[in-house]
């Protein structure tokens, strides 16, 4: 399991602007940097990200190469009901992982 | 007049400290910005890696460090702020890092951890993090003043095909720019730093090694006393100012 820093309102007025943000710790190794001995490093990158809020998608991301290592996201969306908001990182070598916060929204 | 003259010497080295500024108020906005919110900075997951590890233990049959040193939070409060420290028994200067490896062979009795190794960084990280909002004491006594006059010689000796020294770049043109990037005074403020040209977490060494490397130097040894020395000096040089662990920098 990688480590994931997630900012998330526990609590927000119903219509408001809530700010979200995630950041998980992932190498993102390109495929294209040679190792020490010279040979090719193999691709390692996160290449999807979702974010799902009471199931509905709200915000998602195909990540590439240039991507930097621990890829930090941060998005608005709006606060429409109680619920948990789910967040999703999918890549290569079977990387999966899923995150999920609750919000009361009144 | 010998009255005014000293009072004129005070004032010169009060303003003096006052110049002194961290490589945190050098870089854009944005980038401080990840640094001052724990939700944005990546040197956050060593810390919690390092948190994760302090309460592990290395073997079974060995101890964590939870179970000698209990709380950081209490334990370990202000202590980065006074490395690197004088060692009696090894007779040298030692700096955080070093003395977890110490404490992990001959206390925990497990294999030494690798110097920059993602373990090691996570632990001294997060030891570190403990005085994160502490001024920098360095201990006053004789072994630890040695070991600062051996780094202010390394400091202020020209070395490499380049032939420049730290202190002709930190102390003669801080604040101006080499290519685009602006000199910082080199003050240890946050180490552990999370660097982004890294892409992650590494020691005060490597980013001395980086320098050394950059004026086609040969870089000393990870660990080696040349290191312990400058990063003793360093730390003197920087008395009093607030530590930042886990930093950003460019």
């Amino acid at each position: 399991m990688a480590r994931v820093l997630l900012r998330v309102p526990n609590t927000a007025e119903k219509g408001s602007v809530i700010e979200i943000r995630a950041l998980i710790q992932h190498v993102m190794e390109t495929g294209y940097r040679p190792n020490a001995e010279g040979v090719l490093q193999p691709r390692d990158i996160i290449w999807r990200f979702t974010c799902r809020y009471d199931g509905e998608v709200v915000f998602s991301a195909s990540f590439s190469p240039a991507i930097a290592a621990n890829p930090f996201i941060a998005f608005t969306t709006i606060a429409t009901q109680s619920g948990p908001i789910s967040f999703t990182w999918e890549g290569d070598n079977g990387f999966a992982q899923t995150e999920t916060r609750h919000i009361s929204v009144t | 007049m010998k009255r005014i003259i000293l009072a004129l010497l005070a004032c010169a080295s009060v303003a003096g400290a006052e110049e002194r500024r961290s490589g945190l108020l050098d870089m854009r906005p944005e980038a401080q910005a990840m640094q001052r919110d724990d939700s944005m900075n990546p040197g956050m997951l060593w810390v919690l890696d390092g948190e994760a590890l302090w309460g592990r233990k290395p073997t079974p049959a060995t101890q964590s460090c939870a179970d000698c040193h209990g709380d950081a939070a209490v334990s370990m409060r202000d202590v980065a702020a006074r490395y690197p420290a004088f060692d009696i028994a090894r007779g040298a200067a030692i700096d955080l890092a070093g003395r977890i490896i110490q404490c992990r062979e001959t206390r925990q009795g497990a294999a030494p951890l690798a110097r920059e190794g993602q373990e090691l960084l996570a632990l001294t990280s997060f030891v570190a993090h403990q005085s994160r909002g502490s001024p920098i004491a360095p201990p006053d006594d004789a072994g630890m003043r040695a070991a600062r006059a051996q780094g202010r010689e390394i400091f202020m000796t020209r070395l490499g095909q380049l032939d420049l020294s730290c202190a002709q770049c930190h102390d003669d043109h801080a604040g101006q720019r080499l290519a685009g990037s602006i000199i910082p005074q080199g003050h240890p403020t946050g180490y552990p730093i999370y660097r982004l040209e890294w892409q992650g977490v590494g020691s005060l060494q490597r980013r001395l090694r980086g320098c050394m490397v950059g004026v086609r130097a040969e870089p000393f040894a990870y660990g080696s006393a040349e290191f312990m020395a400058i990063e003793a000096y360093l730390m003197g040089r920087a008395r009093g100012m607030v530590l930042e662990t886990p930093a950003i920098r460019p």
